[in-house]
Order: C-alpha cells, then structure tokens, then sequence
C-alpha cells in the first residue's frame, strides 16, 4: 500500500494531462469528449487522494508523515527549494475536499455550461484550478504552497472573468485579482523573512527550528524568536485575509459571483479561499508562538463572521446572499484556527465545503430553471411592465435571473431543487444532525472555552446566518410564484440533480467524521479537540430555530409581488438600507483608495510626468541641440583650415612635450 | 668622411616646413599633392639618416613602407582629383566645401 505514496504526485498530473489534452485537442471534440476528460481528470486525481487516504490510514498515526521529492527545483546558493510533496493527515484532508467537491462540480458543470460557446476553455481552467490547488495544498515547502497560492489566484481571474463580454464581469475579475495582490504582497514579505530567519522553506525544519531556538541572529542583531516569529505570522496573515476574504481585503469575493454558478461553488465556497485557512493550520508551530497574531487571526474572523452575516440579510441576489455566507462562513473558520482550534476550523472546512457547493450548485439550478422560464414566457407576453415603486432601493430588474424577488414558488417546480437547497440553508443554519451543526458547535465550544467575547460574536452572526437561510428559503421557494418566469421554471436534467443529492448526502453525513466522543477526524489530524458541550450546541440549536421562524413570520407571503418592499424595510429601515448597501464599505473604498489612487495618478501624470520628468528630457536634448548649433560652425568645409588645425594641434603636443620633458 | 647626422636633420625640417606651409597656403589640389610628397619624403629622409646613424634596419624598412604608402595615397588622390574636376570644372580645395555643418 505503501507504494502508492510514491505515486501521490499523479493526482496533480491526471488534471494537468486533463488540460492539455482538453486545450490541444478538445476543439475536435464535440461537449461531450471535452466533458469527458475533463471529468475523467478530475476523478482519477479522486481516486488518487482516496489510495493516499487509504495508506496513510494504514500507517501508525506517528508515521503518517511522508515527504516525496520530485526534483531539485530552485538551488542557488544558501536558497535550496526542491519541488516536494508532503502527505500527512492535513495535506490529504485538503486533497479528498478539492477532489471529491472538485469532481462532483465539474459533473454538474458539464450540464450547467451545455451550450456555452467557450465550452471546451472552461473545463480547461477547471483543471487548471484543480492542479493549481493540489500543489498548493500538497507542497511541503512555503515556496511551493505559494506557486500554488498564485496559480489558484490566476485561475479564479479567469474564471471570475469568464464571460468577460460583459464589462462589468470583467472588472470584478480585475477587482479580485488587484485585492489579492493585496494580500500576497505581505504573503512574500513574510516568505523572505521566513527565509531570512530559518535559511529554509520547508515546513519541517522550520517548524523544528522556531521551536527548539530561543534567538535569532538578523542582520546582526540578536533578536528572540518569538517577535521575529509574530511579525511573520502577521505577514503571512496579511496573504490569508486576502486570499479568505477577510476584513478588510473582503471586498473581492462578491463580485466574484460574476462567474459562472460552479466555478463560485468550487473556487469561491469550496477550496480557494479556504486556502486562508489551510495556511495558518498548517503554520499552527509559528502560531501558537505568537499570541498576538494567533489573537488578531480570531478577532478579523469573528468580526468578518459576524459583518458578513449582517449584509447577507440585505441582500436580494440569490448569489450574494450565498457569497456573503461564504464570507461569514470563512470568518468562523478563522476565529476557530486563532483560537487554536485547528480540529474545529478544519472541520468546518470540509462540511462547508459539501454544504456551501450544495447551496452554490442548486442557487445555478435555480439560476438555470428561471432562465427557461424567462424564454418561455417572453415567448407567450414579452417583457413585462413595472409600476414605480415607493421602495428607497432600485426595483429589480426584470431580467435578472438572480434576483430573489423576480422568484417566489419555485418548490413545486423544481422540488429536487428545493429539497437539496433546504438541506444545505438547514447544515448551514446549523441544526441537528446535519453537517454544520457538528463544525459549528465545535467552533463555539472551543470559543467558550478560550474567550468568550468571541464566543458571543460567533453566536449572534449564527443567528445572523439562520435567519438570512430562512429568509432566501421563503423568498425562493414558498409563496406564489412572482414572475411568469418563476411560474414557467423548470427543474435542470439529472447531470445537474444528480451531483445535489450527493453533495446533500455528504452535507447530512459530513458531520461524522468527527463525532463528538470519538472524535475521529481529531484523532486524524493529530489537534486538539473540544469536547462537546451540550449547553452551547443547546444554545446554538435555538437561537438558529428562533431565527428560522422569525424569518417565517417575517416573510411568510410578505412578497407577492417584485415591487414590493422587503418587510425588513418597515421595521428596522435604516438598517436593512445598511445592509443591502453593505455597510458602505465598498464604496468608501471606492472614495478612498480607487479615487485616491487616481488623484495621485493625475497628480503623477500633470505635473510630475509632463513638468519634471518631460521638463528635464527635453531640456537635456535643448541643451545638446543649442551647443551643437554654436559647435558646427567650426566646420567651414575648408580642407586647408582643418589641415591648419591638425598642425597647430601637433605643434603644441610637441611643444608640451619639450617643455615638459 | 661621413656627413655629420645634423646636415641631414636640418635639411629633413627644411623639405618638411616647406611642404607644410605649401600644404597650407595653396589651393591648387596638385600642388597640395606634391606638398604632401615633400612631406613624406622628409620624413623619409629623417629615417634613413637615424638608420644609417644608428646602425640599424628598422627605418630603412620603414621607409618601403611609406613609399608603397604614398603611392596608394597617390593614385586614390588623383583619382579624386578626376572626379572633383569632373563635376566643378575646377581643382580648386576651397570650391569642396559643401560638407560644411
């Protein structure tokens, strides 16, 4: 069994061959081949992690530790990277995620992209991404992780852009592209240091090295490990916020719902942006030595948790509801791996993984089933008219298959749909026995356990994320359908149902894997778990029904028609106007940096650029030009005065020399 | 009896200033040509007087090789000459003054 481990790095290989056989040859294909390999890729790098799994498990849990280089790759003097893998309990978790939910998506992409002209480029990047996030998960050296980091990067750019016909598309790619540079500027800074203090990138004797030294010599001075260790956390940290959508770098990840429905189930839910925190679990040795980083990680997540959950109240495109829940959502994980609950943050890791692919997946469903609707009935009315509403938001527009007002009624018409998308709002929600009830209640007992000022944000942004689930179930499905659209939708082809119901399955059993009691999962990562505690999951488990029937009395056929306000709007308008404005933030963001940033642009431009640097150019070629003016009339043309020259020039050398001599 | 080297020396500085005042003060291209061979053959006459004073054979060689120089500087002069009569209906140098700057 052993073997296999040798052969670990075939799981990013079947993607890389899955991409250039799709790249190279796919435009002779029909869909259907494309589609094929590109599956195919996916489920072999599946089966791969599974044999991975399998003969870790097979190992002593001491021995569950294997390094595998592939080649040298960087060896330039005292800078020695080699392009290794390192298999432990950690890297394989994060391999049967992005495998297993990677599979799963593109299965369902195969039907939601039926049709699209730039088929066959899609599942390229698709297997881009998976190899792109297999080396960033799998390497054994901080240097590999971020040739992951910024491959991964690169992919959701491309994706997020993918139909970049629309400008608006192409911009939030931009936007999410430029707030991720953001964050791996201070990711590199903290490389370099890590490099500078240690001589090294790999993991292992890093971790060795911060432990057993209690000094470091910088630059000549003697410093102690744990400052040079606490700014480097920090650091790396900056590259976290960024990459999981943290406070402030958050801004990127709802634009990002401009792509396509699986790549923001797959990228922006599932694996990428809980590369964040992956990166701190895995740097747990360089954490628990630095409280005020590891405190700071906790703090940023439970206020993102708690932010985000907020806006996601005021939000009316069934996307954004879900892109700000997966804000949120990272925000738990992270206050959960700055407390030092590794176990719990990568426990929720993997069932918000299923559930959040889950809601994401059946959100494109729903997406898709309106868009039918919408042909249908524009064949039979044409566009309807709306009355002016006395609403202080912007009416939805008609023709936007997102909005959750242009739905209503959808559970007769789609009840595969509706059934899967309930399970998924319900694990996210956080009650009992599904998924999220298990990874979340270990999140808040950890919580209780270490500060329970924390404890107390995460709670109130679980009641947050229980009512906005409670408030998208009524908006979408129950009521009266709101448009002829939502009255004519209909539900998507088993391609797209089948993957729902596994990842449904895997939204109900996810929990198991770390049963309180046993414990497995903790077992498996080798962290500490907190035992369950049943007043907290109580606590949970009520404040998440209450919210689920505040939103029901709320909402319960509030809306019948598009124009009608939101019935937030009548009890806490001020708020609810907050919130569908997302607290201002990007827009403050837009007046500070975007507008700053272009001031001092023009400001670089006019004076700086036209006055000094273009000043002293050409006034360096005036200068040239006039002494060239005075200098040429030396030459007359004479060939007798030039002779004249030579010989006075020759006769006063000579006369130096005897003179000097 | 030998001829005291600085007779030869003297006389080669007396050619040589000739040329070169000849170079300078006439127009003539012609006459600026045999300005320039007086010259040479100054200088020639200077090597072969060191050489012979000196008991060596490095400026008698030399003096070969500025022959063979001169001539080569003769014949592409003249050529010129041909050429610039050919187009100014002259051999006057200060009419060859269009590649002023």
């Amino acid at each position: 069994m052993d073997a296999v481990l040798d052969y670990a790095f075939l799981a990013i290989l079947f993607p890389i061959i899955g991409l250039l056989l799709n790249a190279f040859l796919g435009d002779r294909w029909r869909e259907r081949g494309v589609a094929w390999v590109a599956c195919l890729a996916s489920g072999a790098a599946l089966v791969v992690s599974l044999l991975v799994f399998a003969a870790l498990l097979g190992r002593p849990p001491e021995a569950r530790l294997v390094e595998r280089t592939l080649y040298p790759w960087i060896s330039a003097g005292a800078l020695q990277v080699p392009f290794a893998l390192r298999l432990d309990p950690l890297s394989v978790t994060m391999m049967l995620v992005v495998t297993g939910v990677g599979t799963i998506i593109h299965i369902y992409a195969v039907g939601y992209m039926h049709g699209d002209p730039r088929f066959q480029r899609f599942f390229v990047y698709m297997n881009l991404f998976l190899a792109s996030m297999l080396v960033l998960v799998m390497g054994n050296n901080y240097l590999v992780l971020f040739i992951g980091w910024e491959l991964v990067g690169l992919c959701s750019y491309l994706l997020i852009g993918f139909w970049f016909e629309d400008l608006s598309k192409a911009a939030a790619a931009r936007k999410a592209f430029v707030v991720n540079r953001i964050g791996d500027f201070g990711f590199l800074l903290g490389l370099f240091l890590l490099f500078v203090t240690f001589g090294t990138l790999e993991f292992g004797p890093i971790f060795e090295m911060a432990e057993q030294s209690a000094t470091v010599v910088l630059a000549g001075l003697t410093l102690p490990m744990r400052d040079v260790v606490t700014i480097i956390t920090l650091l790396l940290f900056v590259g976290a916020v960024g990459k999981s959508a943290q406070i402030p770098l958050y801004v990127w990840l709802p634009d990002a719902m401009a792509g396509p429905t699986p790549v923001s189930a797959l990228i922006h839910a599932a694996t990428m942006v809980t590369a964040g925190v992956y990166m701190v679990t895995r740097s747990a040795v360089l954490y628990e030595m630095a409280p005020l980083s590891s405190g700071l990680v906790a703090w940023v997540g439970a206020l993102t948790a708690l932010l985000a959950a907020t806006i996601a109240v005021g939000q009316f495109d069934i996307k954004r509801v879900l892109a700000y829940s997966t804000i949120s959502q990272l925000g738990f994980m992270m206050a959960a791996v700055g407390l030092g609950g590794y176990t719990a943050g990568m426990f929720h890791l993997v069932t918000h993984a299923f559930f959040k692919a889950l809601l994401f997946l059946a959100a494109g469903s729903v997406i898709h089933g309106l868009q039918h609707g919408m042909h249908a009935s524009a064949a039979s009315q044409g566009a309807e008219a709306f009355p002016a509403s006395a609403s202080p938001l912007p009416p939805p527009d008609p023709h936007d298959p997102q909005d959750m007002r242009n739905m209503g009624g959808l559970r007769e018409r789609q009840p595969l749909t509706f059934w899967t998308y309930t399970i998924g709002a319900l694990a996210l929600a956080g009650l009992p026995p599904l998924a999220g009830f298990f990874s979340k209640d270990e999140i808040l007992a950890d919580a209780l356990e270490r500060n329970p000022a924390i404890w107390l944000v995460l709670t109130v942004a679980a009641f947050f994320t229980a009512f906005y689930m409670g408030r998208q179930l009524w908006l979408i499905f129950f009521g009266r359908p709101r448009t002829e659209a939502a009255a004519h939708a209909e539900e998507s082809g088993p391609v797209m149902t089948i993957p729902l119901i596994l990842l449904a399955l895997g939204s109900v059993v996810a929990g198991l894997i770390n049963f309180p009691g046993p414990h497995p999962f903790a077992d498996f990562i080798r962290h500490h778990a907190a035992p369950f505690n049943p007043t907290v999951a109580l606590t949970s488990t009520v404040l998440a029904l209450i919210a689920l029937g505040l939103a029901y009395r709320i909402y319960r056929d509030r809306l019948r028609a598009t124009t009608d306000p939101d019935p937030l709007l009548q009890t806490a308008r001020g708020l609810f106007v907050g919130a569908y404005n997302a607290w201002y933030v990007d827009r403050s963001y837009h007046r500070v940096f975007v507008q700053g940033f272009y001031a001092l642009a023009a400001f670089l431009a006019r004076p700086v650029e036209a006055g000094v640097i273009d000043g002293t150019v050409n006034g360096v070629a005036r200068l040239v030009r006039r002494t060239a003016g005075q200098l040429r009339r030396l030459q007359t043309g004479y060939v007798r005065q030039y002779a004249l020259a030579v010989m006075v020039g020759v006769v006063a050398i000579v006369a130096w020399f005897l003179l000097s001599a | 009896m030998m001829v005291p080297i600085p007779y030869y020396i003297i006389l080669s500085a007396i050619l040589f200033t000739l040329g070169a005042v000849g170079f300078l003060v006439r127009r003539n291209a012609i006459l600026i040509f045999m300005s320039v061979e007086l010259m040479l053959n100054a200088a020639n006459l200077a090597f072969i007087a060191f050489a012979r004073y000196f008991n060596r054979l490095e400026g008698q060689v030399l003096v070969f090789f500025v022959l063979t120089v001169a001539a080569a500087e003769v014949a592409i002069g003249l050529a010129l000459i041909v050429v610039i009569f050919r187009t100014k209906h002259s051999i006057d140098v200060d009419q060859v003054s269009t590649l002023s700057g």
